[in-house]
């Protein structure tokens, strides 16, 4: 047993010396008009960064962050970083949370109150959950291994951390991005602990293992995979085989990893194109500044690295390969209007036992985020009749 | 042709003024706290070059940015040679201007990305000598800088025209050779397509990037095979087009705030496209070169010609060059010699040469190859241009 509490707390030497990089900001010349079309808009950006240096509290939004229980635990030579928070209700279910890139444990910041506290927010207490969101390796507050495949042990690690740490026997898992992947691995390999897995995606990389029976519906949603990553790929190809190149510069400046990481808030999001329908600044920039603070731009671009690199095709190879066909575990998918992946009921059902696939009214990629009641509501009907004792 | 489709702007010119490049102090201690405060990141298990630019190396290049690089010296060398300014349309050129004594065939010579007008650096010495030498900053870099465009139809064809322009009316060339690599391949390419009539042949050391669209089912299996591989190739270590035509405003704020930022960007392309990195890109060189981008905030603008060919494309595997094309080839240079037979359906070859080394550079890297192949290449075909 490892766990110690743990509480967000940046330095003031961190926030002293970002205040003085945010004040000497050399935003390059741009055309006044240019929107998102090229990446993220030059005049949001200074807009940004001028909220940073004059609006932004981070001391407030700290403090915030910490009215969860944080917890940090030592698997495998790793810190994890994880908020903990306990259900009301009778028997509340445990259920793990997992973040993608380039968000952070904040992606479920909202969704919480509402799974461990359901009667305060129209729901039953039945549906109660333990919720437990860890910080991916090498994300904000949890360390990296700082060695290749990392990324193919955090269903492992997550497995160590809900059953030896945390002392469940059985618990849930969700997760969508990176996180859609760990929860498959944790269905996959710990199938016996797992009651239910639920995704918001099909993880990318099934697509590697494209069958010839496709159905027109799985066809196109090949095409949309293709055409995304041929239109807003790029990230993920310079993280995967460059990425020094590019996370060093991130690291020395903060307009450059604001710049980096919000575009995507608002490609992916469901924002019909004005990324503060659905996030503030203030929301916004937390979320950088866990990148920010914690100095992990470099280490979270690791997973794409595992993913596009050979280790990637073996770890698919060698395990993915066996997990063709259904898992026994009971799987349920959210799918948001907005995402970039939109999957087709008939390809989840090829690598999941699906008991629950709802085609969601509205929302993006980050739908814990921006609809957090919806989600809630799915992941309450999904796991309910998966509950012991349940009927 | 595609060409008649742009608007070609015809804006007004003006007579060349003396440029000398003068970077401000306030410009230089900016830098210089930047440098000094530089953020590090965690080096991963990698320290060579595999993921990317080697954090050990860029340790070592920013350390020696920040105490032993003297741009004051690096800058009186650039101002050795007489630079100059015009006004063509919208934009204002910088461009290198070398004439010595009698009458000579005027050169144009195009650089690329990332490098800029400095490529040149080592030839122009030895090119003088047979040619009258204009090495332009090209629209969007260096001291040229960002160009606002009347449309944003073909830019790379409107900045082949601005070019054009500065030949011909700016500096009075009826006739001109063009030589070039890279970006400045397929401005040669654009401008020996809409002016045949004054450029007397162009002088590549590639072929261009349109040619990677070529139709693999009707080329010769060796034609595929090259194609192939250069796909391979696109794949392990062409991210940065990816980036820089599809989401160049996510990426450029970064590498127009922090220097270790620009630097790790575009050293990583010196290191991917030479022989033997070290040997042929001093550091003061490297930083000279990054310096160029880094004092005139043109990072940004450096990226659009990447963009500007993905939403409008102006050269295609379709267009032809018909004046004579002379190539040197150079092994390492992004994937490698290409067949012979590949070459001559998008160009008019007339001389062709298989360098024994060298790579993307080449005028920096082996500027003796490099210069007695431009200079045996235009004595063929250009030798009459005195008479016209």
């Amino acid at each position: 047993m490892s766990v110690q509490p743990f509480q967000v707390s940046v330095p003031d030497s961190v926030l002293v010396d970002l205040r003085q990089r945010l004040a000497r900001t050399r935003l390059p010349p741009a055309e006044e008009d240019a929107g998102w079309e090229a990446g993220t808009s030059p005049a949001f950006l200074r807009r940004l960064v001028q909220h940073w240096q004059t609006g932004f509290d981070w001391r407030a939004e700290e403090a915030a962050i910490n009215r969860f229980s944080h917890f940090r635990a030592s698997i495998r030579g790793l810190e994890i970083h994880f908020i903990h928070e306990r259900g009301r209700g009778d028997a509340p279910l445990p259920l793990v949370l997992t973040h993608g890139y380039p968000d952070s444990f904040l992606r479920f910041t909202k969704l919480i109150p509402l799974l461990t506290d359901p009667a305060a927010y129209g729901g039953d207490a039945a549906d109660s959950f333990d919720v437990v969101v860890p910080s991916l390796p090498g994300f904000g507050f949890s360390t990296h291994p700082g060695r290749e495949g990392a990324t193919f042990e955090v269903g492992d690690i997550w497995h160590e951390l809900m059953t030896k740490e945390l002392g469940y026997q059985r618990f849930g898992a969700h997760g969508g991005d990176w996180g859609s992947t760990v929860t498959e691995h944790l269905a996959r390999s710990h199938g016996h602990s797992l009651v239910g897995a639920h995704h918001t995606d099909v993880p990318f990389w099934h697509t590697f293992q494209k069958p010839d029976d496709a159905s027109p519906a799985e066809q196109a949603h090949f095409a949309r995979t293709e055409k995304f990553m041929h239109e807003e790929g790029a990230y993920a190809m310079i993280q995967g085989t460059r990425p020094q190149t590019l996370a060093q510069g991130l690291m020395d400046s903060p307009a450059g990893l604001a710049a980096w990481l919000v575009e995507k808030f608002q490609t992916l999001s469901d924002c019909g194109g004005d990324v503060e329908t659905r996030f503030t600044m203030d929301e916004l920039l937390t979320n950088v500044m866990v990148y920010w603070a914690s100095g992990t731009i470099g280490s979270s671009f690791r997973p794409y690295h595992d993913f596009t690199q050979a280790g990637a095709m073996r770890w698919i190879v060698e395990k993915a390969k066996e997990w063709i066909g259904a898992s026994k575990v009971p799987t349920g998918f959210a799918v948001f209007p907005k995402d970039s992946s939109r999957t087709p009921r008939e390809w989840a059902e090829r690598f999941y036992n699906v008991q629950r696939f709802t085609e969601m009214p509205r929302g993006g990629h980050f739908a814990a985020f921006e609809e957090p009641q919806l989600l809630a509501e799915e992941l309450r009907a999904f796991f309910r009749p998966l509950r012991p004792g349940a009927r | 042709m595609s060409s008649t489709n742009v608007t070609i702007a015809a804006g007004p010119r003006s007579q060349p003024e003396p440029f000398e490049i003068h970077v401000e102090a306030a410009v230089l201690s900016d830098l210089h706290v930047r440098l000094r405060e530089t953020r590090w990141g965690d080096v991963a298990d990698d320290d060579g070059w595999k993921l990317g630019t080697n954090p050990g190396y860029l340790r070592d290049l920013v350390t020696y940015w920040a105490h032993q690089y003297d741009w004051s010296v690096q800058e009186a060398a650039l101002n050795r040679v007489p630079q100059f300014t015009a006004a063509v349309d919208r934009a204002r050129l910088h461009f290198v201007h070398a004439k010595d004594g009698a009458p000579r065939l005027p050169l144009l010579l195009l650089h690329g990305w990332p490098d800029s007008f400095y490529r040149f650096h080592k030839v122009i010495p030895r090119l003088r000598e047979t040619f009258e030498v204009v090495v332009p900053s090209l629209p969007g870099f260096g001291f040229t800088g960002p160009v606002r465009r009347s449309s944003p139809e073909q830019q790379n064809r409107q900045s082949a025209q601005l070019l054009w322009r500065l030949m011909t009316e700016v500096l009075g060339h009826r006739r001109f050779a063009v030589a070039g690599g890279d970006g400045g391949s397929a401005l040669a390419q654009l401008l020996a397509i809409d002016h045949p009539e004054s450029v007397v042949g162009i002088h590549l050391t590639d072929l261009g990037w349109h040619v990677a669209n070529a139709d693999r089912s009707k080329v010769s299996k060796v034609e595929r095979k090259y194609l192939e591989a250069g796909e391979k190739r696109f794949m392990a270590d062409g991210a940065y087009v990816m980036v820089q035509s599809t989401r160049p405003q996510s990426l450029a704020p970064a590498l127009n705030d922090s220097p270790v930022a620009l630097a790790a960007w575009i050293v990583d392309r010196f290191h991917s496209w030479s022989d033997a990195f070290e040997d042929a890109f001093p550091k003061d060189e490297l930083l000279t070169n990054i310096m160029i981008y880094w004092v005139t905030q043109t990072i940004g603008p450096s990226m659009e010609s990447y963009r500007a060919e993905v939403v409008s494309p102006s050269l295609s595997v379709a267009d032809h060059v018909d004046v004579p094309v002379g190539l040197a080839l150079f092994p390492n240079d992004i994937g490698g010699i290409p067949p012979r037979a590949f070459a001559e359906r998008t160009l008019n070859v007339q001389r062709w040469t298989e360098m024994p080394r060298g790579g993307h550079f080449a005028a920096w890297e082996e500027p003796e190859l490099y210069a007695g192949d431009v200079t045996s290449f235009f004595q063929a075909v250009g030798g009459s241009w005195g008479a016209i």
